[in-house]
């Protein structure tokens, strides 16, 4: 870990040494050098807040958007702030079907936040799987797997994305799909390289003299020192996810338009801006911008703090 | 050499068969263009008559069959929604494409190397700091939101530029080009902005991070020990060794700009072959899409190609042998 390098050299824990525990924890050290940002700091504090307001959306939402009982097309394109014909006041304004965009935005950030995590979990799982196995096997089978991801790594994601679902179709387990599928190579790379030197490492081969099972050695040996690379491109490509499906939903080739998310309220709102009306699409873009600027702002950090070699 | 292009061209055709068999098995497996293609009205005896026309009545290994065997003539079949052939449609269209793409590279180097280089010569001065912050903002914008606020901007709020087309165009070679008139350079200043504002920031990036790792090293310190004047050591000594990865990375990424084309493209209605994409995957214009695919695909593999070989002759320390082991 890299945070061995501020502890003095000793046989014995910290602890036991000093009777309590004098010397802060290596997560401890984390946060304290990740709170040294006052950036990084706002953006974590933000992307919780969104984070809560997309989860608690149905409490803080004025109005369920989806639910078209309570839409009433006399209060479309209303410009922000001003109130609906049941009194209710439009924070945002709202489109054409009357709808409020402060509430739209709030369920649609459940949506893209859902769609960005759990591609971005299932990808690195799916990649940390494949990156380990070819880094342990070795041979013919890591010459087969990387020769995969290179080739998947020379294609862009979004074309690999919008093939698939053009061919799957629209949903969002399908979106899901097609972004593990165009994300996944990511991962497999960047722990295999990351596996190939831990493996030359004492603790492996003690691992193996022990004779403890392949699946032990690579999933609670090998990956946890493989851990602090991951969860920063684990970041990053949760974001690049999140825009991603923004992108192909405003393309019309993501989301059904049942499935709110920040791309179609976005696309929705396109057609109506060049009159003039500009809130249907500026205030759910600057929501995603939020997002996705929090998140690459909280990896930087984080990487910016694990590997201190990248310190300018 | 020769057996090492060899080599490479063998190993990309290969890739691009195999593409051609996942994208054609994949297209088949979901959505009947016949549903589409045909009236809500049509009688059984119209259907049949359209799906024998298609050849989908076909087995799928038969149709894949016959699919190859005319791709490899440049016969990608007929478009399902225009009735032209699939590869003519497409092409067409990649003079517009390669044109936005081409401008937003120039783009993205003339703004990006400079600012990157700047940022990275005093890296904790307060404008590189500036360059630094923005180029996270940049990396963090969506490329269809970046057209949206430029239109909104530019467009409809300011109306100095036209929000979509290609404008006027003229003829060279029989290439029709937009950056040739004043209206189609109008036209296309804020597409090619908008798609080269990723590329801006990660030129910068590149650069900067290249400069801060080159002015530290020993033949810098020497030259300004031997009492080479400060302005020939920045911008011969460092420059050079920085330009090189970056023009490397940026040629690779031009693939990467016709990718994202498709975004740009839909959001200014640029008739440019990813445009085209989208309509077709909307239309389920299956042939349309796999030429789009093939025509890409070869785009990507040459563009891989040229900047191995001329990667190999700029840079000596790299030996094509030990590369093509």
């Amino acid at each position: 870990m890299s945070e061995s390098h501020r502890r003095p050299f000793s046989l014995l824990p910290g602890k036991l040494l000093s009777g309590k525990s004098a010397e802060p924890s290596p997560g401890r050290l984390f946060w304290m050098d990740f709170f040294a940002s006052p950036v990084a700091t706002l953006s974590l504090v933000v992307l919780i807040v969104i984070v809560l307001a997309a989860v608690f959306a149905p409490l803080i939402a004025p109005q369920n958007p989806y639910d078209l009982s309570v839409l009433d097309i006399m209060d479309s394109r209303q410009p922000p702030g001003s109130e609906s014909s049941t009194g209710m006041v439009f924070l945002l304004g709202s489109d054409g079907a009357g709808r409020d965009i402060f509430s739209a935005i709030l369920y649609g950030m459940r949506t893209s936040l859902l769609v960005g995590i759990s591609s971005g979990l299932l990808g690195m799982g799916m990649g940390v799987t494949i990156g380990l196995v070819a880094a342990y096997k070795g041979g013919r089978v890591e010459t087969v797997i990387m020769r995969i991801v290179d080739l998947q790594l020379s294609f862009p994601t979004i074309l690999i994305a919008l093939i698939l679902l053009s061919v799957v179709g629209k949903g969002v387990d399908k979106i899901i799909l097609a972004l593990v599928i165009a994300q996944w190579a990511y991962f497999a790379r960047a722990v295999r390289a990351a596996a190939l030197a831990e493996q030359r490492k004492e603790y492996v081969e003690a691992a193996r003299v022990l004779r403890l099972s392949h699946a032990r050695i690579l999933f609670s040996h090998i990956l946890p020192n493989c851990m602090p690379s991951l969860i920063v491109i684990g970041t990053l490509q949760t974001a690049s996810a999140i825009s991603l499906e923004a992108t192909l939903s405003f393309l019309g080739v993501g989301l059904p338009p049942t499935e709110p998310s920040l791309g179609l309220l976005i696309s929705n709102g396109f057609e109506s801006m060049m009159s003039g009306r500009y809130w249907m699409s500026l205030f759910p873009g600057i929501a995603l911008l939020i997002i996705i600027m929090a998140i690459n702002l909280v990896g930087d950090q984080v990487r910016t703090v694990l590997n201190p070699k990248g310190r300018g | 050499m020769t057996l090492y292009i060899l080599r490479r061209i063998l190993q990309s055709a290969f890739v691009a068969l195999a593409m051609s068999m996942i994208v054609f098995v994949g297209l088949n497996v979901v959505g009947n263009p016949v549903d589409i293609l045909m009236p809500a009205d049509a009688s059984q005896q119209d259907i049949a008559d359209a799906i024998a026309r298609l050849g989908l009545d076909r087995p799928l290994h038969e149709q894949y069959f016959v699919f190859l065997k005319n791709a490899l003539t440049g016969n990608l079949g007929i478009s399902f929604v225009n009735g032209q052939s699939a590869l003519a449609t497409v092409v067409e269209r990649l003079p517009a494409t390669l044109e936005l793409a081409v401008v937003a590279m120039i783009l993205a180097l003339v703004i990006g190397i400079p600012l990157g280089f700047l940022a990275g010569l005093r890296p904790n001065s307060l404008p590189a700091k500036a360059i630094m912050s923005s180029s996270i903002v940049a990396f963090s914008l969506p490329t269809f939101w970046i057209g949206i606020v430029f239109i909104m901007l530019f467009a409809v709020q300011l109306g100095w530029l036209p929000s979509g087309g290609r404008g006027l165009t003229r003829s060279v070679f029989g290439l029709e080009l937009s950056v040739l008139t004043l209206d189609g350079l109008k036209h296309i200043l804020l597409p090619a902005l908008t798609l080269s504002l990723f590329k801006i920031a990660l030129i910068i990036r590149l650069t900067a991070a290249g400069t801060v790792e080159v002015s530290g090293q020993d033949y810098v310190k020497f030259a300004r020990a031997k009492g080479v004047r400060r302005g020939r050591i920045t911008y011969v000594h460092i420059l050079k060794n920085v330009i090189l990865p970056v023009m490397t990375v940026s040629a690779m990424e031009f693939g990467n700009i016709i990718a994202f084309s498709v975004v740009t493209e839909t959001v200014y209605s640029w008739p440019g072959m990813g445009k085209l994409l989208i309509d077709a995957i909307r239309m389920v214009d299956r042939p349309v899409v796999v030429a789009y695919l093939i025509v890409c695909v070869l785009i990507f593999m040459i563009l891989n190609l040229i900047v191995d070989i001329v990667y190999s002759i700029l840079d000596p320390r790299i030996s094509l042998k030990s590369e093509s082991a």
